[in-house]
């Protein structure tokens, strides 16, 4: 086997490969990268966990068909500091040796034969914008819980309508929504999949490169032991799904509020990260809407203190609520918008973040972040 | 109350100096006991034992009267009733004693702020700021056994010195129902021929190492090298020790220390290997901790369980919490899967115990609600819980699965 393609291209389709192998692998053999030249001349990269699979593709100009299997990590060290120019690799014997310009690398070779086979990519079920659909995974993923001993809470949901894919994560403090269009293969469809969110975040992210993004479902039935495929540009992966238990939380998102308040994003941001200096982890952020500003405070009696006021739009009761400055911050981080919208009930019950000012407070925005207050005591 | 009460009487012809003494150590002569004694005056002068008679009781307390045939606390009750079988025994009613206590502990703020107590039953009082307005340290202790003996019609004993253990021995000294003041150029004296166990910090098994190098008294320890005592002791320990046998001890009477736990634990009357009854004083205890942590506006993030096999073998599981908690039920489910990954199925066990670390005020510990939480959960059950005990003492309600006859133990 021996096959000879741009440095560039290679250095790129390694490492997307090599970003799914295992960093602690199970079996030895899971930490290598399978090379694989195809009759018709195409170079296939993969890798491989159990959980989760990465191909990708690319055309070659010159090639001799074979397999071979090396170190993934290793090749993708060495690949991104090679110089920019072709590079060779040639299986001789046991050994496979890459060539680029002056500098010449002898790797080992794995047994292929221990390799386990890739999962097929399950049947297509429909294709969405890759720039939409990346920033869509990423402001639900923020609120997925990152705590492995609640398997549940570690996966974004995804809920598939018609021509609607609806996303949402949660941690039980916080959860967030987001619906976006797509254009389904059946208009029909429905399906629920349970999607690990680190693994989903940090795939969508690598899939811009492609205008789209093909998903593909194994069980469009939304039960069992089923895998997500994704496809975009030469680039494949497939994941196991979670189980698709979740929270009932359409009922959770409260749909009247007795106050509504809105703020420069950008603003708010930057005083929350302030006063929050004199917060420790998991000590609130005191916010007081009192007509058109809001006093932000943390700290207490015993320590460092501080404070902030904003301007606010405000309509409504006035409210005194508390949140976790952390989860504030990730909310605000998500919406994606100059102005942050807040709604209250009481301060004991959730509060929704949004982004902008819909057209009309009859719409429901595309992105919901939930967020549970603190309860002070007292 | 300590097991050690063989401390030799040495002749208290040591001067009633109290230069450079501001430190008292107050403790009740055999406190329970006493307590009984004043609604039970036909025993004044016999042998009274406090404790719960069975297989697995302990004396908590006994009278001057039953300690003269060995009785002390902490024994088996077994071996108490054997050594005086004329005793009389009464179980603990601990109510009581807590308000007795209360009562002494109110007498020593009324003399300084500088209180720090050790028990129930003893504490630490510096005087040092009091002079000016109630005179001699050794005067004030006269007037604290007084005022106590009036009150109450117990008696106590003071020891005044210049340090907080030098104090502690001095009380013990001259028990019951006496003053010692150890002069401060009479610590040395005072300490050398006592036995080195004695000492503050020292137990059975440094006594014995101790011994083991030849060192008996608090005199022959003085005279060991530090390094030596560094070497057979640890670091710590051996130079702390060094500087105790010398009358040092730098250690300030803090008023007030904050609890840095609160548990409780079960002595079965009878080894138990049955996971469910287990559980249900895994659920018991629970409870108890959580109405003290209530009862003390404490709220704690880590949950610890106590598991003491039948051979004394004994592990400990904790876990913390993501949020601090002061509910029982949440104490109680941490508990269960303490125990169920400790792996003691089917094990025989003696005791167990469940406490609460790593306090802090209920009042500066805000709480992050979670997503579908009710609004009113077991907090707010367990907070009625403890409004009928008020009203209506401790047995007004519990769990139903702890409604059952108690067993003996005790309270720790």
């Amino acid at each position: 086997m021996m096959f000879r393609v741009d440095r560039d291209v290679l250095a790129e389709a390694v490492a997307w490969t090599a970003r799914s192998l295992p960093a602690r692998p199970s079996v030895p053999v899971l930490a290598g990268m399978r090379l694989e030249v195809t009759e018709d001349t195409q170079l296939k990269l993969s890798g491989f966990d159990y959980e989760v699979s990465a191909e990708v593709t690319l055309e070659l100009q010159t090639g001799e068909p074979g397999v071979v299997l090396v170190s993934g990590r290793l090749l993708a060290e060495i690949t991104r500091a090679l110089p920019a120019q072709p590079v060779d690799l040639v299986v001789e014997g046991a050994k496979a040796v890459v060539t680029c310009g002056s500098a010449r690398f002898t790797l080992l070779t794995m047994p292929v034969e221990d390799y386990p086979s890739l999962p097929a990519m399950p049947p297509a079920a429909g294709r969405v914008g890759s720039d939409v659909f990346a920033s869509a995974v990423g402001q639900v993923a923020v609120a997925a819980g990152k705590d492995n001993t609640l398997p549940m809470l570690t996966g974004v949901r995804m809920e598939i309508e018609g021509d609607t894919v609806t996303l949402a994560a949660t941690d039980r403090y916080r959860l967030a929504v987001r619906e976006l269009k797509w254009q389904p293969d059946q208009v029909d469809i429905s399906a629920i999949a349970m999607i690990p969110g680190k693994t989903l975040a940090d795939t969508v992210k690598s899939l811009t490169t492609g205008a789209e993004v093909e998903i593909a479902l194994s069980s469009t039935g939304g039960t069992g032991e089923g895998m997500i495929g994704f496809l975009s540009g030469g680039r494949r992966t497939t994941t196991r799904l979670l189980d698709p238990e979740f929270p009932k939380y359409r009922s959770l998102l409260p749909t009247e509020f007795s106050a509504r308040a809105e703020l420069g994003t950008g603003a708010f941001v930057e005083a929350v990260k302030r006063v929050a200096l004199v917060a420790e982890r998991n000590t609130p952020v005191r916010l007081a809407f009192r007509g058109d500003e809001v006093v932000l405070e943390a700290g207490s009696g015993d320590e460092a203190q501080a404070v902030e006021v904003l301007p606010v739009d405000f309509d409504g009761d006035e409210i005194n609520i508390a949140f976790n400055h952390q989860f504030l911050l990730e909310g605000l981080g998500a919406i994606d918008s100059d102005v942050a919208r807040l709604q209250f009930t009481t301060s004991t019950k959730p509060a929704i973040l949004t982004g902008g000012k819909p057209v009309d407070n009859e719409t429901i925005p595309d992105y919901r972040y939930l967020i549970m207050p603190i309860r002070l005591s007292g | 109350m300590s097991r050690k009460q063989q401390v030799p009487k040495v002749a208290s012809a040591l001067g009633a100096d109290d230069t450079g003494c501001p430190i008292l150590h107050v403790d009740m002569d055999a406190f329970y006991a006493s307590v009984e004694l004043i609604e039970r005056p036909e025993l004044v002068g016999t042998p009274v034992i406090i404790g719960v008679p069975g297989l697995r009781g302990v004396v908590l307390s006994a009278t001057y009267e039953a300690r003269r045939f060995g009785v002390h606390s902490a024994m088996p009750m077994t071996r108490a009733m054997r050594l005086c079988p004329r005793a009389t025994v009464i179980p603990p009613s601990h109510g009581k004693y807590a308000e007795v206590s209360r009562g002494v502990m109110e007498i020593f703020h009324a003399i300084t702020p500088q209180v720090e107590p050790i028990a129930s039953d003893e504490a630490f009082l510096d005087v040092g700021g009091a002079r000016r307005r109630l005179g001699r340290p050794a005067a004030i202790g006269e007037a604290i056994r007084a005022q106590v003996a009036e009150r109450y019609g117990i008696t106590c004993s003071v020891g005044v010195a210049g340090s907080k253990f030098v104090a502690k021995l001095a009380s013990r000294q001259c028990k019951p129902n006496g003053l010692l003041v150890v002069p401060a150029d009479g610590v040395v004296q005072f300490l050398h021929p006592l036995p080195v166990g004695a000492l503050w910090g020292v137990g059975d098994r440094t006594e014995q190492a101790l011994v083991r190098l030849g060192i008996r008294t608090v005199g022959d320890l003085a005279r060991v090298p530090v390094a030596t005592l560094q070497r057979e002791l640890g670091q710590a320990a051996g130079t702390h020790l060094a500087a105790l046998a010398w009358g040092r001890d730098e250690r300030a009477v803090t008023p007030h220390v904050p609890d840095k736990s609160i548990g409780a634990e079960e002595t079965f009357p009878a080894d138990v290997d049955d996971p469910e009854a287990i559980r249900r004083e895994l659920l018991r205890l629970s409870e108890r901790v959580a109405a003290r942590l209530r009862a003390g506006g404490h709220v704690g993030r880590t949950v610890s369980v106590k598991l003491r096999r039948s051979d004394f073998s004994t592990i400990t599981r904790s876990r913390t919490l993501r949020e601090p908690t002061d509910v029982a039920q949440e104490i109680y489910v941490t508990a269960c899967d303490l125990f169920a990954a400790a792996g003691l199925d089917r094990v025989r066990l003696r005791l167990v115990g469940v406490r609460v670390e790593n306090l802090r005020g209920a009042d500066t510990s805000a709480r992050q609600l979670t997503l579908g939480e009710r609004e009113t959960g077991w907090r707010e059950v367990e907070r009625a819980m403890d409004k009928a005990v008020r009203r209506f003492g401790p047995d007004a309600v519990r769990p139903a699965s702890l409604v059952r006859p108690k067993f003996d133990g005790i309270d720790v």
